[in-house]
């Protein structure tokens, strides 16, 4: 478990400011903030790059903030790849082994297996400037996990790669964490990452942690407006997704959603507030999801307020203007229908 | 050569010579043309001019090139230069690397300053610190001397002097080498398992070898061209300079003339082949 207690580093205009964190063996933890928030400078002190300025950070119980990186055990991924450009992508991958003096044939042979496992073992000859940029990222991740590092850190590794790629190699990184079972860490910009890779996430802001959840918290009560905003949803819910006489739908425990995406399996599902109509009476239209629920809380902010509608044990989160919920009567504990049309409800694979 | 290309570059093709009329010539290029041209101008014709006198009278440039006053002097000269710049590459070096990776800070800046302390002062200004600092009695030179290094009138006094004045041309071009090597993949190589001397040794210097290679050219450039400042400390042993001052004062304008022509010689060749070298040295530092 690597534990995180009052973590501060100040290094020139970015700093951490007492961050917090436990992180399980195996967990894949994702770290998720506006620009500027100190998530890099969190992992590169995890790494050893930097020592904090107060705080510590132990893993299984060793304090470790006062190691060299090399005696730490983990590997880092940033987003620009980080290639040796004079090595050849084998000697990137075999570094580490080369560092600890490892039998030139052995280490020949771990390289040639971690890059036939990233799908990259015909191009260890080559020089990585002639690698496209997905390639170099797997050399990249190939070069970190060679060391088997008890924890992985990943610096927004996904976000210089087009949108084919990145979902590829989000794949591929599930596959890894499921294989390899490394703690990994990553700061991301993207919200699918949250809902294909995170086990929990981290929300960073100014420097501190304001949040840790698994997706569904985090989306469902969001602590700041960074994260309400960063994906517009937060009807947040973890299902299952089959599709049975060619409907598409979605079990959410006691309730279920229509949807059109034609995905089965394990998902993440998203509803935006605005999308979702709040009626006294049931009524006949096109939409085909409505709920009957109760009002369990109403928060008054901006233009919107929230309302939130308990469906079957599932709570939905409402955008009505005051007039409308002044129209409607609306008082914490009425009885209500939420009504939505099945292309609202967004489904994302895990 | 090279002219040629910045003419083509200047006038595309359908503007040059054959359409000149047909064309409006960019008429601020051109004044800009004609005022640089006085500074090319006056290197050739200087060039031309003691090229054609001393190419008249063959003998007597042989007579002179050859003496071994004038051979071991430029020796001399190019070897006390080879020398402070190797001191500068062992001192310079960890400088320049610290100031690349260090945060801008007040004290940071004024590192710099007093790095760029030799660029701004007169050379005898420079000349006559290293004296003071180096003489017999001076705070260095005396303790130096007791364990037998005298610096007055020299070979060390030469290599300190040199030393002084190249060492910003040095340092300042090696720091811009490091700069330019993302420091994420210094940390890479730490968290794979490199202490900071094997990153610094595997991973920044191969990065950055081609400007630890023009850095030193250009402060042996500078170091064999120096005079005021080594001969305040060491008027000898004559590097070049102080043979071809002292040539000059004494035997008047033909030998030094001729000196003055070998040293042009050798040292554009000794450039030439250095600049050729550049090409094979340090071909990673294009990569980052």
């Amino acid at each position: 478990m690597l534990q995180i207690t009052g973590l501060a580093k100040t290094l020139g205009s970015f700093s951490l400011k007492g961050v917090n964190l436990s992180i399980e063996d195996g967990e894949y933890f994702i770290v998720l903030g506006p620009t500027g928030a100190g998530k890099t400078i969190l992992l590169e002190t995890i790494a050893g790059i930097h020592t904090p300025d107060t705080g510590s950070i132990s893993m299984n119980g060793i304090e470790i903030s006062r190691m060299d990186p090399k005696e730490r055990g983990v590997g880092m991924v940033y987003q620009d790849y980080m290639l040796f450009p004079h090595l050849t992508v084998g000697e990137n991958i075999g570094f580490g082994l080369k560092q600890r003096s490892i039998d030139p044939a052995a280490v020949r042979e771990q390289v040639r297996d971690v890059a036939e496992m990233l799908g990259i073992g015909h191009l260890l000859e080559r020089s990585p400037e002639t690698l496209s940029g997905g390639e170099q990222q797997r050399a990249a991740i190939a070069r970190a996990l060679i060391i088997k590092p008890r924890i992985l850190l990943l610096d927004e590794p996904l976000s210089a790669l087009d949108v084919t790629t990145r979902e590829r190699l989000r794949r591929e990184l599930a596959t890894i964490h499921r294989m390899m079972k490394t703690t990994i860490i990553h700061i991301t910009h993207h919200f699918e990452d949250l809902f294909a890779l995170a086990d929990r996430v981290a929300i960073m802001q100014d420097g501190t942690v304001v949040q840790v959840g698994t997706p569904e918290e985090i989306f469902q009560t969001p602590a700041t407006e960074f994260v309400a905003s960063f994906t517009g949803m937060e009807n947040v819910f973890h299902g299952r997704a089959r599709i049975r006489d060619g409907e598409a739908r979605i079990e959410l425990g006691p309730i279920s959603l229509r949807t059109v995406a034609e995905i089965e399996g394990d998902v993440y599902v998203g509803i935006r507030p605005e999308e979702v109509i709040v009626s006294r009476e049931p009524f006949e239209s096109s939409a085909v999801n409505t709920f009957q629920g109760s009002v369990t809380e109403i928060r008054q902010n901006g233009m919107f307020s929230r309302i939130v509608v308990d469906a079957g044990g599932v709570p939905f989160v409402c955008a009505l203007t005051r007039q409308s919920i002044r129209r409607l009567g609306l008082a914490e504990g009425e009885a209500v229908y939420l009504t939505f049309k099945a292309s609202a409800v967004h489904a994302f694979p895990r | 050569m090279k002219m040629a290309t910045l003419l083509k570059d200047l006038f595309p093709p359908y503007a040059s010579l054959s359409g000149w009329s047909r064309r409006r010539t960019d008429r601020c290029i051109l004044g800009f043309c004609l005022l640089g041209s006085v500074i090319v101008g006056i290197t050739v014709l200087a060039l031309a001019n003691i090229a054609i006198t001393e190419l008249a009278d063959p003998v007597h440039l042989f007579e002179v090139a050859t003496s071994s006053e004038v051979v071991g002097s430029i020796l001399l000269t190019f070897g006390a230069g080879l020398n402070a710049v190797l001191l500068l590459i062992l001192f310079g070096t960890p400088l320049a690397y610290v100031l690349a990776r260090s945060q801008p800070s007040r004290k940071k800046e004024m590192v710099e300053s007093i790095i760029d302390i030799p660029l701004i002062l007169p050379h005898t200004v420079a000349g006559l610190l290293v004296y003071l600092l180096f003489m017999r009695r001076g705070w260095l030179g005396a303790p130096l001397s007791d364990v037998g290094l005298a610096f007055e009138d020299a070979y060390p006094g030469t290599v300190v002097a040199m030393l002084f004045v190249a060492s910003p041309f040095y340092i300042n071009t090696m720091r811009e080498g490091f700069e330019k090597v993302p420091v994420h993949l210094e940390n890479v190589a730490r968290t794979l398992g490199a202490t900071r001397l094997q990153t610094f040794w595997k991973v920044t210097l191969p990065l950055s070898f081609r400007h630890m290679y023009n850095g030193s050219i250009l402060a042996w450039g500078r170091a064999i061209g120096e005079f005021a400042a080594v001969i305040m400390i060491a008027y000898y042993p004559f590097i070049v300079s102080t043979l071809i001052y002292y040539s000059f004062t004494t035997d008047g304008i033909r030998t030094s003339r001729s000196i003055a022509f070998t040293v042009i010689i050798v040292s554009f060749a000794v450039f030439l082949v250095l600049r050729r070298l550049t090409r094979y040295v340090g071909r990673y530092d294009d990569r980052v």
